[in-house]
Parts: structure tokens; C-alpha cells; sequence
């Protein structure tokens, strides 16, 4: 019985797509009964800069820990380009929230960024200087080769960042997950970020972030997909970023409100 | 050698210096020897594996695994005397010990996963838990009429002078298969530690390395126990690894020297436990890794007391010389050059800012060392190097000043205040960024 109703929903569904790098497929995620995300359907376009944009307490982290099997899901599927996680471990990027570590740990930049190619170093090997040379490398296009010996407790928060981001390109993959990449970093980091994120996007990569700031979402990112704990819009920035749209992610939260309605204004006005 | 021990004597005899070299030099009988070299390793085990434990935030469960050794000691006795079993046989009280360290660790992760036990309370609970049922299955083996239960009671405290050279054996064999699988495992250990989540994404097997992280830690405390004891033996592990964090910001380095200092103590202890046989070895070897950390903490270079404390002294040095050569300084720019502040004022605008009469002095005697500042006509002002530094602490100020105008956001009122602190502060290169960025500014108009 139960196998019926199972075809019946998903067959109402779209299949993956092999194409997309992420299909996200009626995913359900629960907090003990409480649940974070309900039923959410999702195809990412290749080649795009995609912003997830919501409230706090929204789901926003909780859809991309879900995606990459940090947070088990109640129900759903999640592929990329048509196939499971476990296949394609190798071609996902991972940056995650710069508070979810203790940077008290004794290494340095540079060894934080080595841990991007722990993957393609395998068990027990050490990291050999070819790998330590592409680290470098990827330090340097976030502008932080100087940095590269530095214990990373001496770094500032913005720099933190900088290495998560370089740590996740040494990973050379072709999907990325950015956990608000942009909170609470200073303006040369904020430029050098865009500056990478753009240069993944000519490179045909796919990136997906986790994004606080409206005003900036239009600005920075090619598709946005508007969480509250369902869907509410996704597609190409100017289509979703609409007053209807934001007043339906967003509420009637007084404070919030008067920030959509200036990003609105902006928006329509530029 | 010493007398056999008698209840009567309690204090014991200071040893003569032959006997301390001897010792020293591994030469003090073949059971101190081999005693001396199995409890070293140990500590050099115990501080490797202590590192991981300590990044891995793991230190309070590696007690509560310690204690929760007690009922499985207890239990393997008891099982052992009625099966027939050799009941002292070292082997089958360690693997007791493990199974039930084992327990203790799963039952803290059982009811940690519970939303309303946290983790500190877990492992509280189940530390006193596991404990108390020892203590309770002791007063069973000692009604138990085979007579021969009085060994247990040494895995409580420990006793190196119980331990024999085959003991030593088995310390030697634990130390070397968690050197090998610390350094062999050594980065994936460390990406596991610093981001567990990316390490999952990248498709390590956490939960396999974790394991395996932990199956050390059992090794190190069930081999720990004859010679420190269950209540003390996490000491072993985490002692040495505290220490060795104030001296490395690199993780290999920490990795050896906490092993140097595991085996100092374990050295230091036995053979202190050997030329005083009625001190407790394992509280000695504890004691000199408490005596280690202390001076690790007191004058380590960079993260210890002695050298922030000598920071702190720099600082306030460098901010009161920044300010009395920028005063100088612009009281040049308005009468001239080669202007004096008179001493009776400098000490008193010193005071204002919390420096006694002597300081004041001190610190005037050290930029007159240094060729700052030169005493003139009753008075103090600036040298040609003093003049130059002056100067650029001015153009810092003006600069940082424009710059949390312009940019932070912060209420013109405040800015003083907050220039006064942090200017002192400033990097070359940070300057120059500055300057970039206000000479845009300025061009943007």
C-alpha cells in the first residue's frame, strides 16, 4: 500500500535531470518533530552563481548540510548530475560556516588549505610538495600567499575566510557549497570572494551559497532561490527577486520589511 | 638495594648519591630497569596519543574511560577466580578493564545523543556510574574467599614497584603501535579534529577514525593503570599535550614534545619511585607533569604568562614613547624646531596617564638609551631619529583618524579614543592600504 502512494508522489515529480549538478527531490528535514525543511524541489542550473537567500532560521544551512549528508533527511533525494553523493564525493566543494571550527588549532594557513587534496593524497601518505604547490596556488588567488605560514588563530576573520575558500578550491572540483561565505568579512575579502566566485563561473562551475544580504544578492548572484523552510521562488535573480516574492520569504517581520522594500527600490530603480 | 619494606618503617631512607646515578643511568637492578624503560615509553605513548585527545576535545571522557576501567578490573577477577582462571593474570584484568572502558565511553555517546543529558553531565554520570559499581564489585572480591583480591587495589593508585618485566613488555608494545598509528594517521587525525563536517563531505570515514582515535586512548589508559592508576592516569594523557600547546603552533612539533615530556615524567616518577619506594610512583609521575606544565605555562616563548606579561609592559611603553614623540612633535610644527617639553610638566601629563614618578624616569632613561629624545635647556625634546618617528606616528594617527571616519561608520565623537588605542597598533602595510584607499577617495570628489 504504502508503495503505491510512494510511486504516486514521486511520480508527480520531475526525474533528475542528468544534466543539473544538484536535483534536489522532496526533501523533508526534522529537528526532533519540529520540521526545518518541508518538501523541497530543486534543479540547479550548470554554470551558475546560485544564492540561497531566507531569514534566519530559514534552513538555508540546513538544505546544503542536508545536500551533502551532514543532516540526515526525513525524507527525499538528493543527485548530482544524475547520480548519489557517495559517486561524485570528488567533484563537490565544501566551505563551510568560518564559527563551525576552533581556530585554536595548531597549523597554518597553507595546512588547512593541503586539507582540500587530503582526498587526492589518500591514507597514510603525507602531503608531498606537488600537492603543497597547488595550495599555495590557491592561496594565492584569494591574495593570501603571504599568509601561508601564519598559525591560523593570528589570522582575522576575514582572512579565515579567505582560507576556507582557497582550502575549497585546492579541492578542484566542479560543485561548490558555500556556507555564508560572506558574513562578517571585510571589504578586501568581500571583493577577493566575488573575484573567485566569478572566475568559477567562467570556468563552467557551479556554485551554490548561502546568502544573508538582499542587497547584495542581486548584485553578485546569477540565480537565487528564496527559502522559508519550503521554496517559496526559485530562478534567475530578476525574475525571483520580486516584491510579492520577498514579502512571502520574508513576512510581515517590521524589521526585515523595511530592508526588502529599500532592496526592492534599489533594484527596480538600477 | 633497600631493605624489604615493613609496616614499621613509613618514612624512607634518603638514598645515597651512588644509588641516584645508578638509577639514573638504568643501571639500578634489572627489574628497576626494565620498570624505568617500560613506564618512560608509556609516557611517550600516552603524550602522542594525549594530542589527539586533547584537539579532539576528548579529555573529561578520557577520564571517565579511565574510571570506568574499575568494574571491569573487578569483574574479570571475579570470572577469572570462578572459572579457575589464573585470577592475578595481568592480561585478563587488562582486557576487562578495556571491555568496560569501552562501555563506559558508548554509554557516555548513548546518553549524550538524549537532547535533555548534556555532554559534561553524560560524562559525569557515567565517570561516578561505572565507578561506584567498581568500588561496590571490589567489596565482592574482598568477600570472596580465595584470599588473594588485595592486587586490585593497585590498579586504583597504581604501583610501578608491582610491576614486573613483563609488564614493561606490554607498555613497550602499546607505544609502539601508537607511534606508528599516530604518525602514520597523523593528517587524517588532524582533519578529522579541526573539521569534522569537511572531512565527512570529502568522504573520510569519520566515524572509522574516530574510532580508531579512541581505541588508542583505551590502549594508553588500560596501559597506564598499573603504573598510575585508574584516578590518575588521564593526567598522563593530557598533561604533557597541555604543556607541549605553549610552546608550537605546529602540530608535529606538538606531537613531540608532548611525547619528550610523556616520557620525561614517566622517566623522572619511576626512577623517583625507585629510590623512594614508599613514594607513590604514580602520583610522582603525575607530579612532574604538573611541575612540567606549570613552567611551560610561566616562560613559554609567545603564548606564556612571563612573555604576554613582558608584551604587555612593551606595549605600554611603545603607546607612552608613540605619544610624547608625536607631542614633541607637533609642538615643533607650531614653534619651531628643537622645542622642549620642561621635565616638571612631561612627569605630570605622565601621571595622567597612570605612570609613577620612577616609571617615569625608567622610561625617559631608556629613549635617551636610545637616542630619541635628548634633554635640552631644562628640558626634554627630540633627537634627529626621535624627530623622524614623530612624524610618523603623527601621519598614523591622521590617517587611522580619516580612515574610521570615513569608512567604520563611528561617530566622529568617538573616534579619539578609539584612535589613541589602536594607532599603536598599526602595520606599515596596513597604512599603506589606508593611504590608497583615502587618496581614492579624495579623487572620486
Amino acid at each position: 500500500m504504502s508503495d503505491v502512494r510512494g510511486a504516486s508522489l514521486l511520480s508527480a515529480h520531475p526525474e533528475h535531470s542528468a544534466e543539473s549538478p544538484l536535483s534536489i527531490h522532496a526533501m523533508t528535514v526534522a529537528y526532533r518533530r519540529r520540521p526545518v525543511l518541508w518538501d523541497v524541489d530543486y534543479d540547479a542550473p550548470a554554470g551558475a552563481l546560485v544564492a540561497i537567500v531566507g531569514p534566519n532560521g530559514a534552513g538555508k544551512s540546513t538544505l546544503i548540510k542536508a545536500c551533502l549528508g551532514l543532516v540526515a533527511m526525513a525524507s527525499g533525494r538528493v543527485a548530482f548530475w544524475g547520480r548519489p553523493l557517495r559517486e561524485v564525493r570528488g567533484r563537490i566543494g565544501y566551505v563551510p560556516q568560518r564559527e563551525s571550527v576552533d581556530w585554536e588549532f595548531p597549523v597554518s594557513a597553507l595546512d588547512v588549505v593541503c586539507m582540500g587534496r587530503y582526498r587526492k593524497i589518500g591514507w597514510f601518505r603525507p602531503v608531498s610538495r606537488a600537492h603543497k604547490e597547488v595550495a599555495r596556488a590557491c592561496l594565492a588567488r584569494v591574495g593570501m600567499e603571504e599568509y601561508a605560514s601564519r598559525q591560523i588563530s593570528q589570522l582575522s576573520g576575514g582572512q579565515q575566510q579567505r582560507v576556507f575558500l582557497a582550502r575549497a578550491l585546492a579541492q578542484e572540483a566542479d560543485l561548490y557549497f558555500m556556507d555564508e561565505p560572506f558574513a562578517g568579512v571585510d571589504a578586501a575579502t568581500e571583493r577577493a570572494i566575488i573575484e573567485v566566485l566569478r572566475e568559477l563561473r567562467s570556468a563552467g562551475r557551479t556554485v551554490i551559497c548561502v546568502h544573508h544580504d538582499l542587497a547584495t544578492a542581486r548584485e553578485y548572484f546569477d540565480h537565487v532561490m528564496l527559502l522559508n523552510m519550503r521554496v517559496v521562488a526559485a530562478g534567475p535573480v530578476e525574475e525571483v527577486l520580486t516584491a510579492e516574492n520577498l514579502r512571502k520569504t520574508y513576512g510581515g517581520r517590521l524589521t526585515l520589511l523595511s530592508e526588502v522594500s529599500e532592496a526592492v527600490a534599489r533594484g527596480e530603480g538600477g | 638495594m633497600h631493605a624489604p619494606p615493613s609496616l614499621a618503617r613509613t618514612v624512607d631512607e634518603i638514598p645515597t648519591w651512588q644509588e641516584v646515578v645508578e638509577t639514573l643511568l638504568l643501571r639500578g637492578g634489572y627489574n628497576t630497569t626494565w620498570v624505568m624503560i617500560g613506564t618512560t615509553l608509556l609516557g611517550i605513548a600516552a603524550g602522542i596519543i594525549g594530542v589527539f585527545a586533547l584537539l579532539r576535545k576528548r579529555a573529561l571522557v578520557a577520564d571517565a574511560l579511565s574510571h570506568a576501567t574499575l568494574p571491569g578490573i573487578a569483574l574479570a577477577f571475579i570470572v577469572g577466580t570462578m572459572l579457575g582462571v589464573q585470577s592475578k593474570s595481568l592480561p585478563v584484568l587488562l582486557l576487562g578493564a578495556a571491555l568496560s572502558g569501552v562501555l563506559g565511553v558508548v554509554a557516555i555517546q548513548a546518553l549524550h545523543r538524549h537532547p535533555r543529558v548534556r555532554e559534561d553531565s553524560a560524562i559525569a554520570i557515567v565517570l561516578s556510574g561505572f565507578f561506584g559499581a567498581g568500588i561496590v564489585l571490589l567489596s565482592v572480591v574482598q568477600s570472596m574467599r580465595s584470599g588473594s583480591q588485595g592486587g586490585l587495589a593497585r590498579f586504583i593508585y597504581g604501583q610501578t614497584a608491582a610491576m614486573r618485566h613483563e609488564d614493561a613488555i606490554v607498555m613497550s608494545v602499546i607505544a609502539g603501535l601508537a607511534l606508528v598509528a599516530s604518525l602514520g594517521l597523523l593528517k587524517e587525525f588532524a582533519l578529522v579534529a579541526f573539521n569534522e563536517g569537511f572531512a565527512r563531505v570529502t568522504g573520510w570515514p569519520v566515524t572509522l577514525i574516530d574510532i580508531v582515535m579512541m581505541g588508542l586512548i583505551v590502549l594508553g589508559v588500560v596501559a597506564g593503570l598499573q603504573a598510575v592508576g585508574l584516578i590518575l592516569v588521564v593526567a598522563m594523557l593530557i598533561i604533557p599535550a597541555a604543556s607541549a600547546r605553549f610552546w608550537t603552533d605546529r602540530l608535529r612539533l606538538l606531537v613531540l614534545i608532548s611525547a619528550v615530556i610523556g616520557g620525561l615524567c614517566g622517566y623522572a616518577g619511576s626512577a623517583t619511585s625507585a629510590l623512594l619506594p614508599r613514594k607513590p610512583a604514580g602520583s610522582v609521575i603525575v607530579l612532574c607533569g604538573g611541575a612540567l606544565f606549570f613552567l611551560s605555562m610561566l616562560v613559554a616563548p609567545r603564548r606564556g604568562v612571563l612573555a604576554s606579561i613582558m608584551r604587555r609592559i612593551a606595549l605600554r611603553f611603545r603607546i607612552a614613547r608613540d605619544h610624547l614623540l608625536e607631542q614633541l612633535h607637533d609642538l615643533e610644527q607650531r614653534d619651531g624646531r628643537g622645542t622642549v617639553i620642561a621635565c616638571r610638566a612631561l612627569a605630570d601629563a605622565m601621571r595622567e596617564r597612570g605612570w609613577m614618578g620612577l616609571q617615569t624616569r625608567v622610561f625617559l632613561g631608556l629613549l635617551r638609551l636610545r637616542g630619541l629624545i635628548e634633554r635640552r635647556n631644562g628640558g626634554v625634546g627630540l633627537s634627529e631619529r626621535g624627530r623622524a618617528i614623530g612624524a610618523r606616528v603623527a601621519r598614523n594617527h591622521a590617517l587611522w583618524e580619516r580612515y574610521l571616519i570615513e569608512y567604520a561608520d563611528i561617530a566622529p565623537s568617538h573616534v579619539d579614543w578609539t584612535v589613541d588605542r589602536v594607532e599603536h597598533v598599526l602595520r606599515d602595510d596596513v597604512v599603506r592600504e589606508l593611504e590608497r584607499a583615502i587618496a581614492r577617495t579624495e579623487a572620486a570628489r
